[in-house]
């Protein structure tokens, strides 16, 4: 009876100590998320002001009616990137992912391996010929350049991912579409992708998240005109006076869609982040 | 049901008339493969290919026509160049730290999180929320608003219980982005640990308890050696991530106060001192680290590849 009692009131007590680490983990979010919704004069102090009014000024600031560089082309263009990416990401995965679990290619392990590898290379090791490839054919701060690094950045993620989600769809169900006479696109669209969907749906998530967060790519290959969102938030590194609001009204509107499509992901999240090999 | 049954029986010989030639079939089998491929090997092979071959030559970018072919000699200047060297440790310390902090961290978190208590998807996702800021803003909120020695929050609640007010950054450079990246990458081990404790076999943890097995016990020789994986899977990838990090250095203290990993370097030798052949001979050797950790890497995502595809 006495033992009971202890493991719940030591469970009770876990349970404490777990939201305890919860709230500490969250902490600087919230404080930048209220710091984003104070004055500026409030934003700087020392001992913090908790009670201080709240006011959009950091919002308004941000968003370039205070007189600063408008953030809308560079959020356009994170858009752009990291959408269009993970479009091309899916349209050259999903086949890839196709003939690597339902109609496997010979050593297709190797193949998915080979895929793997790459995500290992370091960035920094191909930044430099691309950057001087760029140069020559004039593709410096274009953001179609982006767009392929992006692609190739998520496409080994992406084949992954999908590998193991196709590798679900009962193999019975595509023999009998194939000898219903289905051709491959058909089946991809009306037999595949329907079991595979939440699989896919996550892996493109994921991928958005990468690129969205993307700098070194961004912060070499573009300048003025192909600025990305987090290239514009380098703007902020260093201090200018009075800007503590501005700068976290910035960083929380640039990781809002990173906030929405992980926590959209939540479930495949693991499964994504660890190449496939966890789920 | 019979038609399922039947029909590939019937299907079989009309469909191997119609096959041209088996060599024709495995194109076809293959061409689902080809673009993803050939893109890869085009964006991501010959990049590199290309950085190996001008990390040959003595190449300033703003001296185009003094290039010449150097042999070894950029590798010898990087691995005698007392700066480089620094940030070869550099990134060795920033990574064995981040990714151990964060891994115990990490599994301390696992273990809270795997018990049932009220709100528990609730702190959940408190725990993710980290992970899923920008790195940049990541960076910039540590910077700005928790580190600022005049009005940060860390030494704004220092202030309250009349501590000292130190200038974080200047004082623990290194230290200082280690946290910021400990606490990003935290949640990330969190997930994959949690994950790896709830594939343990439940049948066997609930024999053990039946035996008279300690919550010690348990954890010491059924859950650990089962995390083992989990935890070496967790440490590489999370080391590639790292290895590579760029975002945090940049962000936090612009590779100033002796915190310049090899990223961070071979950025700036050649986006500020034009050193082509210097910052390819620099990324080369970055290349060489990653494949060490790469190759042990693969191996363990191939283990638990391979018992996922027997278990299937």
């Amino acid at each position: 009876m006495s033992t009971t009692i202890l493991r719940i009131r030591r469970g009770t007590g876990l349970g404490l100590v777990a939201w305890l680490a919860g709230i500490v983990f969250f902490l600087p979010l919230a404080w930048m998320a209220l710091t984003s919704f104070h004055s500026e004069t409030d934003a700087g102090t020392n001992p913090p002001s908790f009670t201080a009014s709240l006011t959009l000024d950091g919002y308004r600031e941000f968003f370039g009616t205070g007189g600063g560089a408008s953030p809308w082309p560079a959020l356009i263009n994170s858009t752009v990137a990291s959408v269009v990416s993970t479009v091309c990401v899916l349209l050259l995965a999903l086949p890839a992912a196709y003939a690597l679990s339902i109609r496997p290619v010979k050593k297709w392990t190797d193949v998915l391996f080979f895929f793997l590898s790459t995500k290992m290379l370091p960035v920094v090791a191909g930044l430099l010929p691309i950057y001087l490839f760029a140069k020559n054919a004039g593709m410096l701060d274009n953001i179609w350049l982006l767009v392929i690094l992006y692609t190739s950045m998520n496409l080994p993620i992406a084949v992954w991912m999908m590998q193991s989600f196709l590798a679900e769809v009962p193999i019975a169900v595509i023999e009998a579409a194939r000898v219903d006479g289905a051709r491959l696109p058909t089946i991809l669209a009306r037999v595949v992708a329907p079991i595979a969907l939440p699989g896919i749906a996550a892996t493109a998530l994921i991928c958005f998240i990468f690129s969205w967060n993307e700098l070194l790519f961004a912060r070499v290959l573009t300048g003025v005109v192909a600025e990305t969102a987090p290239v514009f938030l380098t703007g902020f590194i260093t201090s200018q006076g009075l800007f503590l609001a501005k700068v976290c009204a910035a960083s929380l509107v640039i990781s809002l869609p990173v906030l929405a499509a992980g926590f959209a992901a939540q479930d495949k999240l693991v499964q994504g982040l660890s190449l496939g090999a966890v789920k | 049901m019979t038609a399922t049954t039947t029909a590939p029986l019937t299907a079989t010989p009309v469909r191997t008339m119609k096959q041209p030639s088996a060599r024709l079939r495995a194109w076809a089998t293959r061409g689902p493969l080809l673009p993803a491929l050939v893109f890869m090997i085009v964006v991501t092979q010959l990049p590199f290919v290309a950085t190996l071959v001008i990390s040959f030559f003595d190449w300033n970018a703003l001296y185009p026509k003094a290039r010449r072919f150097t042999g070894l000699d950029n590798y010898r200047q990087v691995l005698t160049d007392a700066d480089l060297r620094h940030s070869v440790w550099t990134t060795v310390l920033l990574t064995v730290a981040v990714v151990l902090a964060s891994l115990v961290l990490g599994l301390a978190l696992a273990l809270l999180l795997d018990r049932r208590f009220r709100g528990r998807g609730v702190v959940r996702t408190l725990l993710i929320a980290p992970f899923l800021v920008v790195p940049v803003a990541a960076a910039l909120l540590w910077k700005h608003v928790l580190y600022n020695p005049e009005y940060g929050l860390f030494n704004g609640l220092l202030h309250y219980v009349g501590g000292p007010q130190p200038d974080w950054i200047s004082h623990t450079p290194l230290l200082a982005v280690e946290a910021s990246l400990v606490w990003q990458w935290t949640p990330f081990m969190m997930l994959i640990l949690l994950a790896g404790l709830q594939s343990r076999d439940q049948q066997q943890m609930e024999a053990a308890r039946v035996d008279g097995a300690s919550g010690w016990q348990i954890f010491r020789y059924l859950t650990l050696p089962h995390l083992r994986r989990y935890l070496e899977l967790g440490a590489l990838l999370g080391s590639i991530y790292i290895v590579q990090n760029f975002d945090a250095v940049f962000t936090i203290t612009s590779g100033g106060l002796g915190t310049a990993n090899l990223p961070y370097t071979v950025y700036q030798s050649f986006y500020q001192a034009h050193e082509n052949g210097l910052a390819s001979a620099a990324g080369v050797l970055v290349v060489i680290g990653s494949i060490v950790i790469a190759t042990f890497a693969l191996r363990v995502v191939s283990s638990l590849f391979r018992e996922e595809v027997s278990r299937a």
